[in-house]
């Protein structure tokens, strides 16, 4: 008994040691949305119990390695304890309490993370290998910055023109796959940001080459500066074609595999390209004008510069008007060093 | 050439050309067909098939069955040549089931080291923000590789332990079907030398999850790891068959299933989800296969079908797949644990069965990886429950451990200090996965470095640790010799310290924002230093990793001559002398007559078998 005592005060030390220990460190990005509220509680409720179960199990391994440990000189064998069912019963049904309780938390604080503001502001959330697009169908406004207006509820619509992408905001907790398919597959993650500034959307699940750089700037504004932003963004438009080209190819993720500066990335740059010469992988050879960088878009892989791998899905220029192409064509004809 | 007399280089040779007749078949039927004669994918792939079948004739592994086909007889020979020693009794054909454990180990070891050499090629490029010398493409086939292989070199080391310990320690004198055990081993060899070609083949870069649709759009590499983990898979159902047969035939009389060793029973746990789980992970492999080279479209959004649906098939084996890595380690954790502490496992029937219940709960909780992917969101809660679940017979195990310890009079030899290591990672391990079991918390944590470290503790604690704890632990029985236990108390302590660095490093980049599979990170996070941390706890594991295979090297040869039975015992294997005579028990039967783990108990036995006589001093 007087062993027990002792390692259970063990025990308790380090506990307290071990609580101390993660509140003093750096674990959990800033807090910035309603979502994070509760999952911030749970997770401080999931470190206190990890820290005590740690102690537990490691305090009477460390006393036992400390005080019962064989002496100099002794040879013979422990006790014959062969076990005690009262004890297994009770870390049975103690631990299966626990979890059960631990569950239903974790089914509450879901239901917080979930729930519905019927008047929360759209968002069409449009992932592609490997840009992340942004549209405000109430407003008809494109942008490949998220702004959201602090305190209101964001519905944001996720969709995917290629391979799974996932949505994740740090600084707001949730994350949700945005994956490719009908309607039928769009999936949607609420959100209520807390704190205007600054945050980066990250792409969280494995995209391919780019993965690791597929991001996208996220502010949060006060209210009347989000309607500031999306009169400007409806009155921005350009009115000449090759900046209107410039910005479809921004919106449209064409920047991160076609270069304007003549660097190689997973695509041909667009730099001197229209009018060059090009050998395709079967050999032949392309004049680029207007009809194959349409074709390009429309049918990626129909025919593949030679040295290039077929990266681009069809599905990339799908939402592209034909007007919208010759702003782009336009756009790439400008593009003369 | 004697060395192509050899089971491994005749195999290899085989291979070669299978694969060659392969290819040269689909293209002449795509000749035939009036279709362009070269499209790599088929033909690589028809012709990789066509070599792993050319080796496994070439290894001669199949002899036997052609010739009872046509009614030859066959010996009951179990090496294809008696006179082989030292390593080379390894690379050729036996169907002795100590020599497929140790073959199983030194492929596991080799395997475990390409992998660990992937993971610090990455790390290194990771220590510091930005790009410095991996291209995106090779980071991620680097990266996906690291995953497989490991997860390959892990179930080759749970095959090895199961391998050469079941028999051993159930009384048995082989395998139920020796014949099988070493066809189920040679297919692991062409397996891995697919999986690993794929990095000739462009690599993939999916991880070793292998999502579709970029698993559909990644390079030729990306078969190869379809392939490779097809026919591994297929190893592991026939090997998990054999074990069970085994553990139900072959017990020497009074082995009754509650005073087999408790390890028997974890091999017997993990052969359940071996034999029944795997052909999920094949089925869902096949699939983005046929889709590949047929153009199916199981999982082709644009043609109606559901990404989500490959995931609920790749981890209804793949969350299970874990039970098989760590069950194994947590078995030989309850198997050294009286051995060091000279008292009897507590709570025997309680720890047997949990293994049995972490097993079955197991099926259950395969979705709480897809708690974030955008399935039906209804059954997020369910899966939740049933996940928190998997604590109480996992906690039945450590309050089992801590209750064998209590009183105990310790002593910390090599294998012991890993047990205790073992645990302590494992509990880490244990205790980081609740906040990815409740749902609010994984949406935070999903895809992220905690898993990572998550991961990295549970596979640490519950199978690495505990294999090294085994492999210096049955070192005299493979080998008869002593491993060198000043070394072998550095790489423990080179080990454990670090891995602690590395673990708690992970978990916190990713609380911070880290995500998982990504070449390059945003120094906004304010990560940088804990990432040189991890990097720098990675090279000093393996350090200490390499300090072992000097250790096991230098002692194989010139290590002391070990005692009969260096830690004093009860299971049967240590009643036998070392090395273990071919035929196991053949001329020293026995009958149970007590428990197990009556260690503390004057008069008391477990086994009738005559303990060998020390030799004497002139020998």
């Amino acid at each position: 008994m007087r062993h027990f005592i002792f390692a259970a005060l063990l025990v308790a030390a380090l506990t307290v040691l071990g609580i101390l220990g993660l509140e003093q460190a750096r674990l959990l990005p800033e807090q910035a949305s309603l979502q994070a509220v509760g999952i911030d509680w749970l997770f401080s409720l999931h470190f206190k119990v990890i820290a005590f179960l740690f102690a537990l199990i490691v305090g009477f391994m460390l006393y036992s390695i400390f005080v019962f440990r064989r002496r100099e000189g002794d040879t013979t064998d422990g006790d014959h304890i062969e076990g005690n069912t009262s004890l297994e019963v009770l870390w049975t049904v103690v631990p299966l309490g626990v979890v059960l309780y631990f569950s239903f938390l974790g089914a509450q604080v879901l239901g917080d993370v979930e729930r519905i503001d019927p008047l929360a502001l759209e968002v069409d959330v449009i992932g592609s290998q490997w840009a992340w697009r942004f549209e405000y169908p109430d407003y008809d406004v494109v942008s490949t910055t998220l702004v959201l207006p602090v305190d209101q509820q964001a519905v944001l619509r996720l969709s995917s023109t290629d391979v799974i992408h996932s949505f994740w905001v740090p600084e707001f907790r949730v994350k949700q796959d945005v994956l490719p398919g009908d309607e039928n597959m769009i999936r949607d993650l609420r959100v209520t940001p807390t704190e205007v500034g600054e945050y980066t959307v990250r792409c969280a699940e494995l995209c391919g080459t780019q993965h690791a750089y597929m991001t996208a700037p996220v502010v949060v504004v006060q209210e009347d500066e989000f309607q500031t932003w999306l009169e400007e963004q409806a009155a921005a438009i350009p009115e000449d074609p090759v900046e209107r080209g410039r910005l479809w190819a921004e919106q449209n993720a064409c920047l991160t595999c076609h270069s304007i500066d003549g660097s190689k990335l997973v695509g041909p740059t667009w730099l001197n390209v229209y009018g060059s010469q090009e050998i395709m992988e079967d050999g032949s050879t392309v004049i680029v004008d207007d009809a194959y960088i349409y074709e390009s878009i429309r049918e990626p892989a129909l025919r593949i510069v030679e040295g290039y791998p077929p990266a681009m899905v069809p599905g990339l220029g799908e939402n592209l008007s034909d007007e919208q192409i010759a702003d782009i064509i336009a756009f790439i004809k400008s593009l003369k060093e | 050439m004697a060395i192509f007399s050899l089971g491994l280089f005749t195999g290899l040779l085989y291979q070669i050309v299978g694969t060659l007749v392969g290819m040269g078949l689909v293209m002449l039927i795509r000749l035939l067909m009036g279709i362009p004669v070269w499209n790599p994918e088929p033909v690589w792939v028809v012709g990789m098939l066509f070599g792993t079948l050319a080796f496994m004739v070439g290894t001669g592994s199949v002899d036997d069955w052609f010739k009872w086909a046509k009614g030859e007889p066959t010996t009951d020979e179990h090496h294809s040549d008696p006179r082989l020693t030292g390593l080379k009794k390894y690379l050729a054909l036996s169907f002795d089931h100590k020599v497929i454990g140790i073959q199983y180990g030194l492929w596991a070891l080799v395997m475990i080291t390409v992998a660990g050499s992937f993971a610090l090629t990455f790390r290194t490029e990771l220590a510091a923000p930005d790009l410095q010398f991996l291209q995106p493409d090779l980071y991620n086939t680097f990266m996906s590789l690291h995953g497989i292989v490991m997860i390959m070199g892990i179930l080759l080391g749970v095959a090895a332990m199961s391998n050469y310990l079941v028999p051993l320690m159930i009384g048995a004198s082989d395998m139920a079907f020796p014949r099988l055990n070493a066809f189920a081993f040679w297919l692991n060899v062409p397996s891995g030398i697919i999986l690993l070609s794929s990095i000739f083949f462009g690599g993939f870069d999916t991880g070793w999850t292998g999502y579709p649709p970029l698993s559909d759009q990644a390079p030729l590499g990306m078969q190869m790891f379809f392939i490779g983990v097809y026919i591994f898979g297929l190893s592991s159902i026939l090997g998990s068959l054999n074990i069970l047969v085994t553990i139900f035939r072959m017990r020497a009389p009074g082995m009754i299933l509650f005073r087999m060793p408790v390890f028997v029973w974890t091999a017997l746990a993990t052969s359940i989800i071996s034999l029944t789980a795997t052909q999920l992970i094949g089925l869902s492999f096949q699939m983005v296969m046929f889709q590949r080279l047929f153009g199916m479209g199981f999982f082709r959004p644009e043609v109606g079908g559901n990404v989500i649906l490959f995931q609920h098939l790749f981890w209804f084996y793949s969350h299970p797949a874990v039970y098989v890595f760590i069950l194994t380690g947590l078995g030989v954790i309850s198997e050294l644990l009286p051995v060091f502490v000279r008292k009897p496992l507590f709570g025997y029937r309680w720890v047997a069965l949990s293994s049995l219940a972490i097993a079955l709960v197991g099926f259950f909780v395969w979705a709480h990886h897809m708690f974030a992917s955008g399935m039906e969101t209804y059954l997020r809660v369910p899966f939740m429950f049933s996940t928190l679940l998997v604590a109480v017979p996992t906690g039945i195990k450590f309050f089992s451990w801590v209750g064998t310890m209590w009183r105990g009079k310790m002593t910390f030899q090599t294998p012991m200090l890993f047990v205790l290591g073992g645990i302590s990672v494992f509990l880490l391990g244990g205790l980081s996965g609740p906040p990815n079991g409740t749902v609010a918390t994984d949406l935070h944590l999903h895809d992220t470095y905690w898993i990572v470290g998550h991961f990295h503790a549970t596979m640490f604690g519950g199978f690495v640790f505990p294999f090294f704890a085994a492999i210096y632990y049955w070192f005299p029985k493979m080998t008869g010799r002593m491993y060198n236990e000043k070394f072998g108390k550095l790489h423990f302590w080179l080990m454990l310290p670090a891995f602690y660095v590395q673990s708690l490093g992970q978990m916190q980049v990713g609380l911070l924002g880290m995500r998982r599979r990504i070449a390059d990170y945003d120094v906004a996070l304010g990560i940088s230093a804990s990432q040189m941390a991890i990097t720098i706890a990675g090279f000093v594991i393996a350090v200490s990793v390499g300090i072992f295979f000097l250790n096991l090297l230098d002692s194989a040869k010139r290590g002391e001559v070990a005692e009969a039975n260096p830690w004093n015992s009860r299971s049967p294997e240590w009643q036998l002398p070392s090395p273990v005579p071919e035929h196991n028990y053949a001329d020293h039967p026995f009958e149970v007559l007590g428990e197990p783990y009556d260690y503390g108990l004057v008069g008391s036995v477990y086994t009738s078998l005559d303990p060998v006589p020390e030799p004497s001093a002139t020998d």
